[in-house]
């Protein structure tokens, strides 16, 4: 592998004076899917965020060789970064097509919104159906592949994913996870972060699992998924994996 | 509270005009700044300590020194008898505009005192019942025996005597139940609510006081300058009200007193000054006081009090020690359900949030002396049904039964009398306030005394028992230690416990935990773990959420699991440890 | 009262209330993307107008001076707040668009003084005068305390307001002024008689709606304000700089005020207070459209300008107390159709 696009170094995240992410490297090649595992309250969501600039951080965090300690949020997505928060954070008062519009305002004020709009609607044809209504109306699936289109509206080089899968149906979470991986061939990086190991792990090109703040085990897919402590990680015990 | 500065602050301002030479112009401006700080003080309780603002004080000065000047001077009352009238009309004015304006949000609130204001100062200026704009005159002064009260000199000892007792009856009903649940409203209301405190009431008697405070000041001004008219009562000087008090310190009493002085002594002074300086006549002033003020907020915008009296925070800070308060009676005890009774059942469940449906169809049951686990993988719905438990939200559909009582859809507060305490997902404690004191709003429900009671120092007995229970909870918790700092500097799984004992203090029949584990140390989880053993032992039922599941499956007798709102599985924790859908909810399934 | 009284107040009635609705337009604006309570707005209604008023009396006002005091004091600001990662070209661009509009102000002031220009002209540089203190007032003022609670915003909002106002008496004295009408011909409609300058007030008021409307409904820049007022956090995250929607909310505001002043001060006396009362006025319009809904402060705005101006006719002494009450069934409605909810905590 080449240098890595995204590297963190011993990244520390604190609020309230509890420590949801210490100590934690991490490093997200151009190209490729990496995945973030763990169960409820790991710090993933924390990591992404501090990644993001939305929280704090103490450590040492580079992007495409530049150091963002100094960078805002806005910097940062200028830069090519871009989140998909956990609560997908969209205008829903508005239509589908000015939240994907407004997913561009970084790149000249949206300029050849036209072409990457059409792209967006062809990899998620129901946004595309859906143009005119507001988001807020939006089922669970259809404002998760939103809140990407938005992101991707912006034409990022590393999208990180906090849970798309959250709450939706396992078809819709099949769908999402299929236009990540497209994603990632059309050369995307993609971070993701994920309680569904298993759908994750189907995808991803290399893991982490988190737990209680740490990274507790790290690899590729196979060597994940052939230990069982990530069972124990999220149901507290060991098991014989069932197929 | 560092009130003990207060007590050598007010004395210094009672020798002050005993001083060889001192000019009695200064005595009356010293009337006037007393005058002041007795509405500042009033703004400390609404604004800085409930959170409320208003720009409408003004008002209820104008209501006390009116009341009282047109039953002296039309209905040849005396000036004393007539303090009850005006602090009547300030204290019934306050009433009805708060109760028109307190159910919304506080920047409404600070927008229709503006507006009431305005109204207020026209119809002053333009009723016959006020003599428009040229006032009431001719007030009789007040009489001390043979004495009359018309110098300044003589007027001033009043002044500071109202201030005084003003200042001790703010201090006592600030320390008291009723205190709790207004200091309570800032950023705590959910929480308040769902230990019994009627939040909109506690706000309703914020504006009340301070609204008296206000009337008490009108009536002072009334028999001090012996002529009411209505530029006294406007708009603006509202918004020097609001100022003296952010100036001085919004969350403190001594702020009130500080900030009238300076502003009051200040204004004169650049009154004579600044039209010198610019050659032209006006109130210039404004435009220093409002920049002070601008600078004041982006530089410390918790006032000067504060910055004064850092350097004596050693001696006034709080004591190096917990001590635990006086032994007390205690309080009367609930009757417990036998344990294996059913003491709640939910059945079918509902709750949409516009197109989304958080939780759908869920039911379970709970029986007196269980420890019963929710859990489930994140979104699944366990905050939300937690939330339709304690009255939080309204259910769209189901019926929840505790004890035999339909409680589904009943607020929070009445939820709470019932015996259903809570702790919360995001710590929910007040800032400011000692561990023991965020402990005893759990209490609130296990008290009567009212504000008045507390003003008057009558509580006391009532309020032993009350902090004697509240330090008893802290104890069996494991954080005697630490009972007197601010709750908020301790670290989250020490606040996860103080919310456990704020929570027992209530003497509920069921617990409900949200997460109380997250953020606690290995060792702290065990003791965690014991505290809800022995809870369990004395026939409490508990229902919690958690997410660490060597802690649950350890704990629990019973599991439900949900996801996507609905329920997945019940059962042991062994059982659900090896079900399959429950795998695969939790690790997604391999499809 | 016969039907051409009742006229009269009608049509004084919507000419108010248009210049109430432009202040309420401003005010919402001004709030859902920033949550600031802007009361100095006043001040930029009574700015607007007596500016125009001394240009017209030959006099340089005393706002030239104070937006490129307050310009320079919005660079100061904006290089401080950048101070972590200048370039350049940064602070190249910091000064120039805090010091390019205050001297676009001076010159233009100094162009109609100098050759007496016609009377729009005169309009154009009272606007170019005062409108830029708004985004350069933003700037020094609100944006050092950016996370700072609704109710802080507000106080340092009132604090404001005193030192403008008191600004203002120094600029211009305690006499009020009226400036020229735009257009003295009177309109007889029926038993209707139409002033020019309230035709012309009405056809700017619906002009600059539609331009907003536009604006904020077909504009990226617009609908980024939108969404800035929408989610904050979602806005970040698409990178639209809170700065920006600020400066852009402020300036639209800002010149909407001083344009509300001009136009009304060509058919009553304003004071260097006045603007307040008027301002307090597009208030209660904004609170009857919840600081939120543009239709419904509107719809406001014109009911307050309508009972103003009968009030003024029937109980005149009452007329300030009747406006402002109007405020008591809107409050008592929203609290009964929608009590706050339990508040994580003031925002």
């Amino acid at each position: 592998m080449s240098a890595p696009l995204l590297a963190a170094a011993a990244l520390h995240v604190a609020y309230d004076g509890i420590l949801a992410v210490q100590e934690v490297h991490l490093a997200v090649p151009a190209g490729r899917i990496v995945t973030i595992l763990g169960p409820n309250g790991a710090g993933k969501s924390s990591l992404l965020n501090a990644l993001m600039g939305v929280v704090p951080c103490a450590g040492c965090v580079t992007f495409a060789g530049h150091d963002l300690a100094a960078e805002g949020v806005e910097a940062r997505v200028a830069m090519g970064l871009s989140l998909v928060p956990e609560k997908r954070e969209l205008f829903s008062s508005m239509s589908v097509e000015d939240n994907l519009r407004l997913g561009r305002f970084r790149l000249r004020r949206g300029a050849g919104g036209e072409a990457a709009l059409k792209k967006i609607f062809a990899m998620f044809p129901r946004l595309e159906e859906r143009r005119h209504q507001q988001a807020g109306t939006l089922s669970g699936g259809e404002r998760q592949m939103l809140a990407m289109g938005r992101a991707l509206m912006g034409e990022p080089r590393l999208l990180m994913l906090d849970e798309p899968s959250l709450g939706l149906a396992p078809l819709v979470v099949r769908d999402i996870l299929e236009a990540v991986a497209r994603l990632r061939d059309a050369g995307v990086s993609i971070l993701l972060v994920e309680q569904n190991a298993r759908a994750a792990l189907r995808i991803a090109d290399y893991g982490y699992v988190l737990e209680g703040g740490r990274v507790v085990m790290e690899g590729p897919p196979a060597t994940l998924q052939a230990d069982g402590r990530i069972i124990e990680s999220y149901l507290g015990f060991r098991a014989a994996e069932p197929a | 509270m560092p009130h003990r500065l207060l007590l050598p602050l007010l004395a210094a301002l009672a020798l002050l005009p005993l001083l060889p030479g001192f000019p009695p112009f200064w005595v009356t401006l010293l009337c006037y700044a007393g005058l002041a700080a007795l509405v500042a003080l009033g703004l400390v309780v609404l604004t800085g300590v409930a959170g409320l603002t208003s720009f409408g004080q003004a008002i209820f000065v104008g209501f006390g020194a009116y009341a009282s000047a047109i039953l002296t001077t039309r209905h040849g009352v005396s000036p004393w008898a007539a303090l009850p009238a005006a602090l009547l009309a300030a204290g019934v004015m306050a009433a009805l505009i708060g109760a028109l304006t307190l159910r919304l949000r506080g920047h409404y609130l600070a927008i229709a005192t503006i507006a009431w204001n305005v109204s207020f100062y026209y119809l002053a200026a333009n009723l016959d019942l006020t003599q428009r704009n040229d006032g009431i005159s001719g007030i009789p002064p007040l009489r001390l025996g043979e004495t009359a009260l018309t110098e300044a000199r003589a007027f001033y000892p009043l002044v500071l005597l109202c201030l005084g007792l003003a200042l001790l009856a703010t201090r006592n009903l600030l320390d008291s139940r009723v205190g709790r649940a207004i200091r309570a409203l800032r950023g705590g209301a959910l929480a308040a609510e769902s230990f019994g405190v009627d939040t909109y009431r506690a706000k309703l008697l914020a504006f009340i006081y301070a609204g008296l405070l206000a009337g008490l000041s009108g009536w002072l001004y009334a028999h001090l300058q012996r002529a009411v008219n209505p530029s006294p009562f406007s708009l603006t000087m509202s918004i020097d009200y609001l100022l003296m008090a952010v100036a001085g310190g919004v969350q403190h009493l001594g702020g009130a007193l500080l900030g009238a002085l300076l502003v009051t002594l200040l204004r004169d002074q650049l009154q004579s000054l600044l039209p010198a300086l610019l050659g032209a006549q006006g109130n210039f002033e404004s435009i220093v006081f409002g920049l002070a003020l601008v600078m004041l907020l982006q530089g410390a915008p918790q006032g000067l009090w504060p910055l004064l009296m850092r350097p004596f925070a050693r001696w006034n800070g709080p004591r190096a020690a917990a001590t635990p308060p006086p032994a007390a009676a205690p309080l009367p005890q609930r009757a417990r359900p036998a344990p294996g009774t059913e003491i709640l059942r939910a059945e079918d469940l509902q709750k949409r949030f516009g197109g989304l449906v958080a939780v759908n169809g869920v039911g379970f049951h709970l029986e007196a002396g269980e420890v019963v686990g929710l859990i489930g993988p994140n979104g699944a719905g366990k905050s939300t049904t937690f939330n339709l438990l304690t009255g939080v939200l309204a259910p769209t559909r189901g019926a929840v039964r505790f004890l035999g009582t339909p409680i589904a859809g009943l607020p929070a507060r009445r939820i709470a009398t019932l015996g259903i305490a809570r702790s919360f997902q995001h710590v929910k404690l007040v800032h400011g306030m000692s561990v023991l004191e965020n402990v005893a709003l759990g209490a609130h429900l296990r008290g009567r005394a009212g504000a008045l009671r507390a003003a008057l120092r009558l509580d006391r007995a009532e309020e032993a028992r009350l902090l004697a229970l509240a330090w008893a909870q802290i104890e069996r918790v494991g954080l005697a230690a630490v009972a007197h700092l601010p709750a908020d500097s301790l670290a989250l799984g020490q606040q996860r416990l103080v919310e456990i004992a704020r929570a027992l203090c209530l003497d509920p029949v069921l617990l409900l935990l949200d997460e109380p584990a997250a953020g606690l140390r290995h060792l702290e989880k065990a003791a965690l773990s014991c505290l809800l053993d022995r809870l369990r032992a004395e026939g409490m039922t508990i229902l919690l959420v958690e997410h660490d599941m060597d802690f649950v499956m350890s704990l629990t007798d019973r599991l439900v699991v949900m996801n996507f709102g609905a329920e997945l599985a019940q059962g042991r924790p062994r059982e659900i440890q090896r079900n399959p859908a429950v795998i695969d909810a939790y690790l997604g399934s391999a499809a | 009262m016969d039907l051409s009284i009742l006229l009269v107040l009608v049509q004084d009635g919507i000419v108010n209330g248009a210049i109430y609705g432009l202040l309420a337009l401003a005010l919402v604006i001004v709030f859902t993307v920033t949550r600031i309570i802007w009361v100095p707005i006043g001040e930029f209604v009574s700015f607007g107008a007596l500016t125009l008023a001394m240009l017209e009396a030959g006099q340089m006002p005393g706002t030239v001076a104070l937006t490129a005091l307050l310009g320079l004091g919005a660079a100061a600001a904006r290089l401080w707040a950048a101070r972590a990662r200048l370039t350049p070209a940064g602070v190249a661009r910091c000064l120039l668009t805090a010091l390019l509009p205050a001297g676009l102000a001076a010159l233009l002031a100094w162009a109609c003084l100098a050759w007496g220009a016609p009377q729009p002209l005169r309009i154009l540089a009272a606007l170019a005068i005062v409108t830029p203190m708004a985004p350069f007032l933003y700037d020094t003022l609100y944006r050092p305390m950016a996370g700072a609670s609704v109710l802080v915003l507000l106080i340092a909002s009132v604090a404001l307001h005193l030192a403008l106002q008191g600004l203002g008496l120094i600029f211009f004295g305690a006499e009020g002024s009226r400036t020229e009408s735009l257009a003295d011909s009177l309109l007889e409609i029926g038993p209707l008689l139409v002033t020019g300058q309230s035709l012309i007030i009405l056809a700017v008021t619906l002009v600059l709606i539609a331009a907003l409307a536009l604006f904020f409904g077909h504009t990226l820049l617009g609908k980024a304000l939108r969404a800035t007022a929408v989610n904050r956090l979602g806005a970040r995250l698409v990178a639209i700089p809170p700065a920006l929607c600020g400066h852009v909310a402020f300036t639209l505001a800002g010149g909407i005020a001083a344009l509300g002043g001009i136009l009304i001060s060509a058919t009553t006396t304003l004071y260097y207070d006045t603007g307040f009362l008027i301002a307090l006025k597009g208030f209660v319009a904004a609170v009857i459209g919840g600081l939120a809904s543009y239709p419904l402060a509107a719809l406001g705005a014109l009911l307050i300008g309508l009972v103003e101006s009968f009030a003024a006719f029937n109980a005149s002494a009452f007329k300030e107390v009747l406006v402002f009450m109007i405020i008591i069934p809107v409050l008592l409605w929203r609290s009964w159709r929608m009590p706050a909810a339990l508040d994580e905590g003031e925002e």
